[in-house]
């Protein structure tokens, strides 16, 4: 196992094209991290680049310590875990598994034994003389993740690998590939563009747009702690509630206006917003930051109409909206809410998140 | 509804006139398949259709009228009255029998015919075959009794020779445009754009236009009226259309797949070998499939490079036309000599053609 370096790493294609823009990521030995953006993002041109699939325009590339810019992707002794599996058809499943064994000529005896215990671990030993053509869609899948296992490379990529089974079985290979993260003790990295895929299996999260890192950080830290708004709005399901709203002074407290509603503001918060006063910026507040309250409060106090309600069970989603802006709320089913309702909410002081309308970077904090 | 019945009305349309035409592929082919079986007085006396089972008049006996009968006034036979020139035609006594005057009116001599089911014992032979296959001087009897004699036309060496030019002519183009294919399809080299659009603008060139210039270079060689002169005709005349094809195929396979290889370690050639070639085993099929036959089928190369040294199959069945044009049953059974290997090896690798050999490797 072992870590894997990315410094001030670029691709071009062509001669302006950027898809990596100056990437600096450390991976320590035994994380896993994902790789997660938007399509587009460059993320799984970062992988390719880190397996040797693609060249580097310019930066640097260690795995175990090793600069391995100019090493073949043979003798970087990684393995890579495909979005189309990628299986060799005419093989049977076994044979498949074996094949980078065997080309790197292991002992006979050597790739039995790893081949039937990668097979134990997926749970696929019934399948190894079938061959591709006669397996679904997760048992593929399996495959091409035992394909990998045998080789017990230093680090294990995947490359949306989940993304083209059915929305019930990628909840459970999700689960499958954490549990064997833990199993095996490897170093791996997974790209993704589904931001639930990435909050439930990351150890650290990668979040790219258009080439650039936008944050790296733990799960929790990207969705407590954004550090833009696009971080803000990418992670979490529902999005995050991103308003304009303008920051005033009003009897000696600073206030942020939305038109329909005023936030008062103090401490920490007041003191930093000061440089905004009579400018506008953007309020983001997570869809359970809101709190129901069924009479009105004085201050705070948040007006909105119901226009659709989602009863979850577990919870309820409302959605609802002020005169000026159309707002997702989270709310415990103790209360019952029916469309044309008025609503009230009070934020949560303690999370709210304020962005520069211009850089979009996250004020304070 | 209505559409329903139309679709039903043309494709019946559809499956007739598809019918039409295979039957008049088919037919004149089962015609000199059977002749190829019959003997030679056989073929010139009724056509291969009498071989099928079918109501004939059979002569079953014969009698000699009394000598006192006059053959220039009517005539009573059996109850029946006609003239002489009636006779000769034959009178229907009943619906089985047939009476007719054979010969001249002196001769009195009457034959009976009776119809019957004929055609299962039609006299069908394999001599035409042997004759065909061996030299030597041959002897059949002609239409009219006479034995003929000819000199044996060695088809058996034909097809020998025929093989020695056919298998490495199609062998060696398969591996040097499997090779071809590969790399322009997934190997990044200078020029590789230009070079694959001259390979395929030599598809247009005519074969017909560098017959000569290499006939000069293989004179020069000293390889006229080789074997190898065949093989090296064949495969260059056969690659631009063989790197095409296989091009079209290998290009198509994921690319995923090959990349998934190179992390495994496999270096080019290996993933040439362990994937490419077996994955691309319908569309190397089909190129061995077209290649032979054109091969097989060749006459004008063969014609050219090889003479009258070391006849193939084409030449032998050339010559055979110019020096027995009338002896049918050797001619056919020469045809369909050379028509069985090809059949063979269509049959052998059309199940090579199926469809979804890749099923599986990727979602699709």
């Amino acid at each position: 196992m072992a870590t894997v370096e990315l410094r001030n790493v670029s691709k071009l294609f062509g001669a302006n094209v950027k898809a990596v823009d100056n990437v600096n990521i450390t991976i320590n030995d035994k994380e896993f991290v994902v790789l997660v953006g938007p399509s587009g993002c460059g993320k799984t041109t970062t992988l390719r680049m880190i397996a040797g699939l693609e060249d580097i325009t310019s930066g640097e590339i260690y795995i175990d310590g090793t600069l391995v810019n100019d090493i073949t992707p043979k003798d970087r002794d990684i393995a890579m875990v495909f979005q189309n599996y990628a299986l060799y058809p005419h093989m049977t499943v076994y044979d498949n598994m074996a094949f980078g064994l065997r080309i790197r000529k292991y002992p006979k005896q050597e790739i039995q034994t790893r081949v039937n215990e990668a097979a134990q671990i997926l749970h696929i030993e019934e399948l190894l003389d079938r061959r591709p053509k006669a397996l679904s869609g997760g048992q593929r899948q399996r495959v091409a993740v035992g394909r990998a296992i045998v080789r017990k490379p230093k680090a294990f990529l995947f490359d949306e690998p989940l993304s083209n089974l059915d929305a019930k079985l990628r909840v459970q290979m999700r689960a499958e590939i954490s549990a064997l993260h833990t199993r095996l003790q490897a170093t791996m990295i997974y790209v993704t563009h589904d931001q639930v895929e990435a909050m439930t299996m990351g150890d650290k999260i990668v979040v790219l747009k258009d080439g650039i890192i936008q944050q790296i950080g733990s799960p929790l830290e990207l969705y407590n702690h954004p550090k833009n708004r696009f971080v803000a709005a990418f992670i979490g399901s529902p999005p995050m509630n991103i308003m304009t709203a303008k920051i005033l002074e009003k009897d000696g407290k600073i206030v942020a206006d939305e038109g329909d509603f005023q936030i008062e503001l103090e401490g920490k918060l007041a003191d930093t917003l000061k440089s905004y006063i009579n400018k506008e910026v953007l309020i983001g507040i997570r869809p359970e930051d809101f709190v129901y309250t069924q009479t009105p409060q004085k201050t705070n106090n948040i007006r909105t109409h119901v226009e659709v309600v989602e009863p979850l069970g577990a919870e309820i989603h409302l959605y609802v909206s002020t005169q000026n802006h159309q707002l997702i709320v989270r709310v415990q089913p103790r209360y019952e809410f029916h469309v044309g309702d008025e609503a009230n909410f009070a934020p949560d002081m303690e999370k709210l998140h304020f962005f520069d309308i211009d850089s979009e970077e996250i004020i304070g904090a | 509804m209505k559409k329903g019945k139309r679709i039903k009305i043309s494709s019946a349309v559809l499956f007739i006139v598809l019918l039409c035409i295979a039957a008049a592929w088919t037919i004149p082919t089962l015609g000199v398949f059977v002749t190829s079986f019959r003997e030679s007085k056989d073929i010139y006396s009724s056509g291969w259709w009498s071989v099928l089972p079918h109501m004939d008049w059979i002569k079953t006996e014969e009698f000699q009228l009394p000598d006192e009968t006059d053959p220039n006034g009517p005539i009573t036979i059996e109850g029946h009255t006609a003239r002489f020139e009636e006779w000769r035609q034959g009178v229907t006594i009943s619906k089985t029998r047939l009476l007719r005057w054979y010969g001249n009116k002196r001769s009195r001599k009457i034959e009976v015919y009776e119809e019957k089911l004929v055609g299962f014992g039609a006299h069908l032979t394999l001599k035409n075959y042997t004759d065909v296959l061996q030299g030597g001087t041959i002897t059949f009897d002609d239409g009219s009794g006479n034995i003929i004699t000819r000199e044996g036309n060695n088809f058996g060496d034909a097809v020998l020779n025929s093989l020695a030019v056919c298998i490495p002519s199609t062998v060696i183009p398969i591996l040097i445009a499997a090779f071809a294919a590969y790399a322009f399809a997934w190997m990044d080299f200078p020029g590789r754009k230009p070079l694959f659009v001259i390979v395929v603008a030599l598809l247009v060139v005519p074969l017909q236009i560098a017959l000569i210039p290499i006939l000069r270079d293989f004179t020069a060689w000293n390889l006229n009226g080789t074997f190898v002169s065949m093989w090296l005709a064949h495969t260059s005349f056969g690659l631009p259309l063989a790197i095409y094809l296989l091009y079209n195929y290998i290009s198509t396979l994921p690319r995923d797949i090959f990349e998934s290889a190179y992390l495994d370690g496999a270096t080019p050639f290996v993933t040439f070998v362990k994937l490419v070639l077996p994955i691309s085993v319908p569309a190397l099929a089909s190129f061995a499939i077209f290649q032979f036959l054109w091969v097989w089928n060749d006459y004008l190369v063969a014609l050219i490079f090889l003479g009258d040294k070391n006849r193939v199959v084409t030449s032998a069945l050339a010559a055979m036309i110019g020096e027995k044009g009338q002896d049918w049953h050797l001619l056919t059974s020469g045809a369909f000599i050379s028509m069985i290997l090809p059949l063979t090896v269509f049959f052998a690798l059309q199940r090579f053609f199926v469809r979804g050999l890749l099923a599986g490797s990727i979602k699709g």
